[in-house]
């Protein structure tokens, strides 16, 4: 059974899996996108594009992830870095960096709803040091910049983890004697980072991005709780499509728009950070 | 590894055993959703029916695509369901009619029994339990009162005035809209401040009139707490003082009143030139076709109707009864503040009942999307306001005419789909 | 495995000041995260009127009021028990599955690679709410519905994205040689496997069933579609969390933190287990 079969044999269960519980049911809504009263049409993708929300919604999305995917990769790195160099504590900084793991978008979105709301948490610091005579509004709805920045710091708060965690797994693989015998060498701390540690750090750098970016354009939940309307996102507009508006074939066309985008971007990464076979370790 | 084994293999027998069991009838409902107004349907309302019954809430995503799911596999678990009108709307060919149920000597609501028929010959849905939307201040704000408002009696220009006299006299704006992406914002442009300008919902959409409506809301918006597009439910602004006046819901408004009863004051919705247009909400119990045990089902929507059934889910939701009832006088504190003022509402002499929208099946959602389109556009977009209502009117008279539905109150009786002037 | 926290580091002079910036971050960054926690679980633990008070209090004054109306909530054990079995079956769904994926991408280069790959993005970029209709209707049809396997199924659709790329990211990371070298040592092919890359591979199948546990534990929305009588803790206290007054969101909200927090801390260790094999 080895030689050429194995591979397959050992892809076989997951893709069984994912033909039936996802393939299966994607493929029905996919058709709903191209389909209405029963024939094919791109009206749907039409109604979708020319409605007065969708530009907002597509670059309010694009621009958060934009905004928010590198300053978490950034966190994410120095998150592991520092775990990895520890030598007391490890144990317990690693837990406590991985918390916001255990934390659903739902109940992200209220914490920083308690932070940043009129009576929240920040106007009561910020008065208590006598820094406003009455509490601020961040959130409303003529203060666009300062909900985004709440909606920003909420989502490197909630989602560093799953980055940190894929880059601590990774930097545990790398062997110890590169770093020391570029330490003999005399190499500066900085330079071990950017020689060693990222090259070889690549085929988890990889993962930890493209999943990151892909979950960046599903944010939904924390944009809610902290924007209100005032900060249409695709994945809302979806859900406002499918359940308020009830029409299925128009929250399909957003799903296949949001597919699409996450499936270029994937590609780009893909082909930016490929691991070469003759790189890896 | 092992342990790893065993654990699996415990958690798939485990899986196993569990299931099975559906001597109860279950209650899938999209209301009284709030934990506590849930456990207290449980235990309070339902405790008594003969027979058991499963209440389980949903979210109306979820709520809607488990009973889509259970019709289009052709069997399902779900008995009863509980839900707004326009929950039914979409569904309504596949409720069973419930013309037949027998429910005993109770005299229920007829206008609101023949909404339960979404413009067929069919009883779709029974109604179950009704509310509105209402007024509600914190009693700090009544010294700024223009004067000569009767807070029973109040129009929109005195609401404006005193929401202004607040922002200046306090420094920031105190009046609170529930404008949020959970909040029932559409209902107050259809059933409150349209029918107050303009005496109609669809059908005078561009008039005049409606410009003026829309240019009186934007100065009303000028001293409304500019968080106001976060809020779903008021009783919490209202709570911790962000809002001094707001308008909701009365589920949504109950938690203010109960909490901190002497606190705060209802009152009627505010009247315009047109007279004092205000809503309904109306809450129905059907059966989906799919039901598994059809005589239990309606056994329990019999049950729901009941006048102490009715009274204990006032008690526990705050919505009212929809049969002739005597309330007793153990009720919460946000009842008894509620229920005089609906009669005074709707008793008024200006009183406009504006209905809900009936006959646009599962266009129901495309509607309330126009109302909150113009809001989103001509008040927080700064958009012009003839335009936007050009554009949005074109959008409402296209769903209107693919509906074919007739007008409702308070839009005159049409024949064919109602006409958008 | 029990020398990582001792390993010997050479520390020169040069380091101390290092340190201190080492030792700074650490905090630094412990407080960003902590913080908001910290926040919610003041806002759990206060009365319902100081929930909603201004200014807010920055200590917590210990009434379980809220909290305990969540623990005596009829059916919570049940629900719980629930979440915790559908999680526990996600976790072992999506490794079974995944691991064994993410080696054969790693060490094989076969005609479909890329597709596969490709298959298993796409299931995490697409919207399951949407998938919820189709899928709803086809457990019903096959008995599925409401049935802690079923949803287990559905979440390990969410799971197994991260398990199979992490494992995948890992086993890259671990040399080929190792594995030669058992084989030309005698070993089969899978006992190299078990023996070998299995215990290096440890951190990341335990990355893997972190995030398999969390996914499913606080999925809510397929959660609320497929089960009924089985209902998970999520879809049983926590969906209307939006609707309920503020005081019992925060308690809710804690309450479905706990046990998430718990899991992860019981599982903290694997994530370290073969810290720096060099030096093995």
């Amino acid at each position: 059974m080895h030689g050429k079969a194995l591979p397959y044999l050992l892809l076989m269960p997951a893709t069984l899996f994912l033909c039936v519980f996802f393939l299966y049911p994607f493929a029905l809504v996919a058709f709903e996108a191209f389909t209405r009263d029963g024939g094919f049409t791109l009206d749907n993708f039409r109604t979708m594009t020319g409605n007065w929300k969708f530009p907002v919604a597509f670059w309010n999305t694009i621009l958060l992830a934009a905004i928010v995917v590198p300053i978490q990769l950034v966190m994410a790195l120095l998150m592991a870095t520092v775990v990895s160099r520890l030598e007391t504590g490890r144990g317990a900084a690693l837990y406590i960096f991985a918390i916001p793991l255990g934390i659903s978008d739902l109940a992200a979105g209220l914490i920083w709803l308690a932070i940043f709301d009129q009576s929240g948490f920040l106007n009561t610091l910020l008065s208590n040091l006598g820094l406003v005579d009455r509490p601020v509004m961040f959130l409303g709805y003529q203060s666009k910049l300062t909900i985004f920045v709440a909606v920003i710091l909420a989502e490197i708060w909630r989602a560093t983890a799953i980055m940190m965690v894929i880059l601590v797994a990774g930097m545990g693989l790398i062997p110890r004697e590169y770093h020391e015998a570029a330490e003999v060498f005399g190499a500066s701390p900085w330079k071990r980072f950017v020689k060693i540690t990222l090259p070889l750090l690549r085929p988890s750098l990889q993962t930890a991005i493209i999943l990151r970016v892909i979950l960046a354009f599903e944010v939904f939940a924390v944009v809610a709780a902290l924007g209100g309307t005032n900060l249409p996102v695709l994945m809302g507009e979806t859900y406002n499509w499918q359940f308020s508006l009830q029409d299925r074939n128009v929250a399909a066309a957003f799903a296949l728009l949001i597919l699409a985008i996450s499936v270029g971007l994937t590609l780009f990464f893909l082909r930016v950070l490929r691991v070469p076979k003759e790189a890896r370790i | 590894m092992n342990a790893l084994k065993t654990l699996a293999g415990a958690a798939l027998a485990l899986s196993m055993a569990i299931g099975g069991a559906q001597a109860q009838v279950l209650f899938w409902s999209t209301q009284a959703r709030p934990v506590e107004e849930t456990q207290k349907v449980r235990s309070e309302v339902l405790k008594s029916f003969d027979g058991q019954v499963d209440y389980q809430v949903a979210e109306d995503g979820p709520w809607l695509t488990r009973l889509q799911a259970e019709l289009q596999a052709g069997s399902g678990t779900i008995g009863v369901l509980g839900g707004l009108h326009g929950d039914f709307s979409t569904v309504g060919a596949n409720l069973v009619d419930l013309s037949g149920v027998d429910i005993g000597g109770v005299k229920l609501n007829e206008a609101y029994k023949k909404l339960g028929m979404l413009g067929t010959n069919e009883q779709k849905y029974l109604p179950w339990m009704q509310a509105t939307f209402l007024m509600a201040a914190n009693k700090q704000a009544l010294q700024y009162l223009p004067a000569g408002a009767d807070l029973n009696k109040i129009t929109y220009d005195q609401l404006i005035e005193w929401s202004k006299n607040i922002a200046e006299k306090t420094g920031s704006p105190k009046f609170g809209f529930p404008a949020g992406p959970k909040g029932l914002k559409h209902r107050f442009f259809e059933g409150f401040l349209y029918p107050s300008y303009t005496g109609s919902m669809v059908t005078k959409f561009r008039s005049a009139e409606a410009e003026t409506a829309w240019n009186k809301f934007k100065e009303l918006w000028q001293y409304t707490n500019p968080n106001s597009t976060n809020y779903a439910f008021m009783q919490e602004p209202l709570l911790t003082g962000e809002v001094w006046v707001a308008f909701d819901h009365v589920a949504r408004l109950a938690d203010a009143f109960n909490q901190k009863p002497d606190e705060f004051v209802a009152f009627p919705a505010p009247a315009g030139p047109a007279g004092r247009g205000y809503m309904p909400v109306i809450a129905g119990v059907a059966i989906p076709k799919t039901s598994p045990d059809m005589d239990k089902a309606k056994a329990l929507v019999a049950f729901m109707l009941k006048p102490e059934t009715q009274i204990a889910t006032l008690k526990a939701t705050n919505f009212f009864p929809v049969v002739d009832v005597n309330l007793p006088d153990d009720m919460p504190a946000s009842v008894k503040a509620f229920g005089p003022v609906i009669a005074t509402m709707t008793g008024a002499p200006d009183a406009l009942p504006a209905l809900l929208p009936t006959g646009l099946g599962d266009l129901g959602g495309k509607f309330n999307q126009v109302y909150v389109d113009s809001f989103e556009r001509i008040v927080l977009g700064g958009q012009d306001v003839r335009g936007v209502l050009e554009e949005q009117a074109t959008a409402l008279k296209a769903l209107i005419d693919q509906a074919k539905a007739p007008c409702w109150a308070p839009d005159k009786p049409s024949e064919g789909a109602c006409p958008v002037d | 495995m029990s020398a990582v926290a001792e390993m010997p580091i050479a520390a020169p002079a040069t380091r101390k000041a290092g340190n201190w910036l080492l030792v700074a971050t650490v905090i630094l960054l412990s407080v960003w995260v902590l913080l908001p926690i910290y926040l919610l679980i003041v806002n759990a633990l206060s009365s319902p009127e100081e929930v909603t008070a201004f200014p807010k209090r920055f200590f917590p004054s210990f009434d379980f009021g809220s909290l305990s109306f969540f623990i005596n909530f009829a059916g919570v054990g049940r629900a719980l028990w629930n979440s915790v079995l559908v999680a526990t079956l996600t976790m072992i769904l999506s490794i079974g599955f995944g691991a064994p994926a993410g080696y054969a991408l790693s060490r094989f280069d076969f005609p479909g690679k890329g597709t596969f790959r490709f298959l298993v993005l796409m299931t995490r970029a697409f919207p399951l709410p949407l998938l919820a209709l189709p899928l709803a209707v086809m457990f019903i049809r096959t008995g599925l519905d409401d049935t802690a396997i079923g949803l287990a199924l559905v979440h390990t659709t969410l799971a197994l994205p991260f398990a199979v790329l992490i494992t995948f990211s890992l086993f890259s990371g671990i040399p080929v040689e190792l594995e030669e070298a058992a084989w030309t040592l005698g070993c089969t092919r899978l006992q190299a496997f078990r023996k070998v890359i299995l215990p290096l591979a440890l951190p990341g199948i335990a990355a893997s069933a972190v995030f398999a546990f969390t996914i499913s534990w606080n999925e809510v929305f397929a959660a609320a579609v497929l089960t009924i009588e089985n209902r998970t803790l999520t879809a049983f206290l926590l969906q209307s969390l939006g609707e309920s007054p503020l005081y019992l969101k925060f308690a809710g909200g804690a309450a479905l933190v706990i046990p998430a927090l718990i899991f992860i801390f019981a599982v903290r260790k694997y994530l370290f287990a073969m810290w720096g094999i060099a030096n093995r």
